[in-house]
């Protein structure tokens, strides 16, 4: 068979149509592959607008007139921004007293959180006890007990304690939490065993080891459980509620949702006051956002 | 100090550090529900004293009360509504979010905010936002529901914004299984032929299952503690439309001063919690042996 030779030569304009073919191919899937993401960023780009529509519309309704509330037609931006709305809401309301108070109790319970649940965890995964295992289980089972079902004996129990309206009664049942200890000897278990045997050698006591070693060594996790501790604490809601009666003590959440009222004069000063509520745990959540999705999942996710 | 050898473990020493934990859950977690079980069987006084032994009187007059049995009714279709609304805005979102394109960072953001927002503050936000006549809902969609105050909307509402305050977490959780599914795993069945709706199928959503477990239980159990919302927004009505059983206990409690039958209903609550619980955690066991 050599008559091989004229068929090739015929066949090399073939083979420039395929290779245009493949380029046709490759730059269509190019093309698809571009078409999907400006998809994604169209689809996308809606539902961000949804769901930040709420924020939004709180931050534009806090700088609008009273008299620009109550229009029919739906406008989202006030004519004229009234940023002297935010000092109104500063002097009709102890709005300043609230924040702080959330501050306080918020900050507090996140330490104390950190502390003990840092020591319980170190106590569980690092040192032998006979029931280590059985009272582990017990700290889990609260997390299935909802905080509703013992509000009521609680309650019952810190006003018998005469502990209503003050700052212990807003912090100390929350100075610890079954999640934070739970999360922590998760995270220790990936902790080198041999560092904490090395320092015992070297003589270094238990709680030397967890204060000079162990906790500077889990930043992340406590960074993740930090971030945590503090959104839920300064969202809380019903036992804020219920345990604070005066103005000193009341939380942002409750402070503000007695703004609530249906004059137009006040809806947007409770707007303003709306906005001092939110932007803290938000902004808390935007600077730790890594942290926590880090501290969250590390190697307690699978699949 | 250090120069000290304590090569002895104290056999209470691991003990003293589950100290600080332990009296905080023992004053405030175990003794009070314990005191809730007790008092359960009582008549209360308005100060929550327990003065006459009620027996199991106040479950049978919570479960023949029209009521409660309403309460329950409202908060099952609650509890599922929230599970649907903020299960599949979580998903769909950590889906949109699993391929590589401009900006994911911003929206992967975006997503996961809502589980930063306070309940208490965003529903005065959706309060005004829902108003009939001057609320933006209505106005943007052209529509003329009374979306707090009509009986048909107001439980479906709620669910809605419940759901979308859900969906944040769900969508860090999703995202972090997505992520981990093994990427071989396409690869070969790809080269099996299949498609993109068949991979879906048969690799990733296999793939998610442990998570998805999980994503469903913390779901359940906090979609049954929703509480500010509910509050502010309707306080149980129109009605008692909105009168979920947590809102029940509250009534009860701290309104109507039966602090011995809002026991009850606490015991009740946690029963049905922990029952489902432990079914959903059976369910899966099965799944996972078959």
């Amino acid at each position: 068979m050599t008559q091989e030779l004229p068929f090739e030569l015929e066949k090399v304009p073939i083979l420039d149509e395929l290779l245009e073919e493949q380029e046709r191919l490759f730059k269509q899937a190019q093309l698809r592959k571009r078409i999907m993401k400006i998809g994604l960023l169209v689809v996308n780009s809606i539902l961000a607008v949804v769901t930040l529509f709420p924020l939004i519309y709180a931050i534009t309704m806090s700088l609008k007139t009273p008299g620009e509330i109550y229009t029919t037609d739906f406008q989202l931006l006030p004519a004229v921004p009234q940023f002297s709305n935010y000092v109104n809401a500063f002097q009709t309301a102890p709005l300043g007293r609230f924040i702080l108070n959330s501050f306080i109790v918020a900050i507090a319970i996140t330490i104390g959180q950190l502390l003990s649940g840092a020591l319980a965890a170190f106590s569980f995964e690092f040192l032998n006890s006979r029931f280590k295992e059985v009272i582990f289980a017990l700290v889990l089972a609260t997390m299935m007990v909802p905080g509703e079902a013992t509000i009521v004996s609680n309650y019952l129990q810190v006003a018998g304690w005469g502990w209503l309206d003050s700052y212990h009664v807003l912090i100390i049942p929350y100075l610890t939490s079954a999640s934070t200890i739970f999360l922590l000897r998760q995270f220790y278990k990936s902790f080198p065993f041999t560092l904490y045997e090395a320092a015992r050698i070297d003589g270094c006591s238990n709680i030397r080891f967890v204060l000079t070693i162990l906790l500077p060594l889990s930043k992340p996790a406590l960074g993740a459980t930090a971030v945590n501790a503090f959104i839920n604490a300064w969202n809380m809601y019903m036992w804020p509620l219920m345990v604070s009666g005066s103005d000193n003590y009341r939380t942002v959440q409750i402070g503000v949702s007695m703004m609530q009222s249906v004059d137009s004069q006040s809806i947007v000063l409770m707007f303003a006051g709306v906005v001092f509520c939110l932007l803290p745990s938000l902004i808390i959540f935007l600077v730790g956002q890594k942290a926590l999705v880090k501290g969250l999942f590390s190697g307690s996710v699978k699949g | 100090m250090f120069t000290k050898e304590k090569d002895k473990h104290p056999i209470f020493e691991p003990y003293l550090y589950l100290v600080p934990a332990g009296i905080i859950l023992l004053l405030f977690t175990y003794w009070p529900f314990l005191r809730t079980i007790y008092r359960s069987f009582f008549i209360t006084d308005n100060r929550g004293v327990e003065k006459v032994f009620y027996g199991l009187q106040n479950y049978k007059d919570l479960f023949t009360s029209a009521s409660f049995q309403n309460s329950i009714w409202v908060t099952v279709q609650f509890v599922i509504l929230v599970l649907i609304v903020g299960i599949s805005i979580g998903f769909i979102t950590a889906l949109l979010c699993s391929v590589a394109f401009p900006g994911l960072k911003f929206f992967s953001t975006v997503y996961a905010l809502p589980m930063a927002i306070a309940s208490s503050g965003i529903a005065m936000v959706f309060k005004i936002m829902l108003n009939q006549q001057t609320g933006a809902l209505n106005q943007l969609l052209n529509l003329n529901v009374n979306w707090l105050v009509d009986p048909k909307f107001a439980l479906f509402s709620l669910a809605v914004i419940t759901g979308w305050l859900n969906s944040g977490l769900n969508f860090l959780y999703f995202s972090a299984a997505l992520a981990n599914v093994d990427q071989s795993l396409y690869e070969s069945a790809s080269v099996d032929g299949a498609n993109t709706w068949n991979k879906f199928l048969f690799v990733t959503l296999p793939s998610i299952r442990n998570i998805s477990f999980y994503v469903f239980v913390i779901n359940i159990i906090g979609a049954f503690q929703s509480f500010a919302q509910i509050r502010i927004l309707t306080a149980g009505g129109p009605g008692e439309s909105t009168n979920v059983i947590v809102h029940d206990i509250y009534r009860n409690a701290f309104q109507n001063f039966r602090y011995g039958l809002a026991s009850a209903e606490s015991i009740i609550l946690f029963v049905i919690i922990a029952v489902l619980t432990a079914i959903m955690f059976a369910v899966q066991n099965k799944g996972a042996k078959s």
